[in-house]
């Protein structure tokens, strides 16, 4: 079993998960997570990402431990780009292999959807219109005001 | 009273306008002490959905706060 999740500043290449693939393992799921043009009505020209990085690999392994005792999946891999991205760039990269496919998405979605959830990364967002933004920020503000 | 020190990310850390800080403090959880860094930073006050984490770990609000302890504030998160 392979446990390991990583934190960038660099471009993530996609091609960096397939040292997962084994013949014992006949699925094969990749996620990536892409900077994209809009979000909430507003057009975004790029994105920056905070993290706190100490926190974030040990919360991210233990999300990828989490998976493989959940769904019996055999590899699990997850890396997450910090500092300023691109349209297009990889955000985040999640790589499982597993016998069968039913384990390999379910554990993929686990990952992504617990890294999102669990880990302290920050996004913002530099708009169209030369504003910038701290993602979830705006809602924070609006409750605390009340 | 006691040292601790703080830190900040994103939209905390533009607000204080630092990464760190030491501080004495009488605070006797992240509760307290969050109260406290609203006065010296009136800018929190509009951003109080706040996580924390004490000495590396996510920790309640009402943790009992030691000299020489690290807290961190994280504003509400957003990775992926």
């Amino acid at each position: 079993m392979t446990v390991s999740f990583e934190i960038t500043d660099r471009p993530i290449d996609r091609a960096i998960g397939q040292h997962l693939a084994d013949q014992a393992s006949g699925a094969f799921v990749a996620f990536e997570g892409r900077v994209r043009n809009r979000n909430d009505g507003r057009e975004v020209l790029r994105l920056e990402y905070e993290i706190y990085r100490p926190l974030a690999v040990k919360e991210g392994n233990r999300i990828l431990a989490e998976a493989i005792q959940r769904y019996s999946v055999r590899r699990v891999y997850g890396i997450h780009r910090s500092g300023l991205l691109e349209l297009g760039d990889i955000a985040v990269l999640i790589v499982v292999s597993a016998p069968y496919r039913d384990e390999a998405f379910e554990a993929c979605r686990y990952i992504i959807d617990e890294v999102k959830r669990r880990l302290p990364i920050w996004k913002k967002e530099y708009y169209a219109d030369g504003e910038a933004g701290w993602v979830n920020c705006q809602r924070c503000s609006q409750a605390g005001s009340n | 009273m006691k040292q601790v020190k703080i830190g900040y990310f994103a939209i905390y850390r533009e607000i204080t306008g630092c990464r760190q800080q030491q501080l004495q403090t009488a605070a006797e959880s992240p509760e307290d002490l969050f109260t406290e860094l609203m006065t010296i930073y009136p800018g929190l006050q509009r951003y109080r959905q706040a996580m924390v984490a004490v000495n590396e770990e996510m920790a309640d609000w009402g943790t009992a706060l030691a000299d020489g302890d690290e807290v961190l504030f994280f504003p509400p998160i957003a990775g992926g």
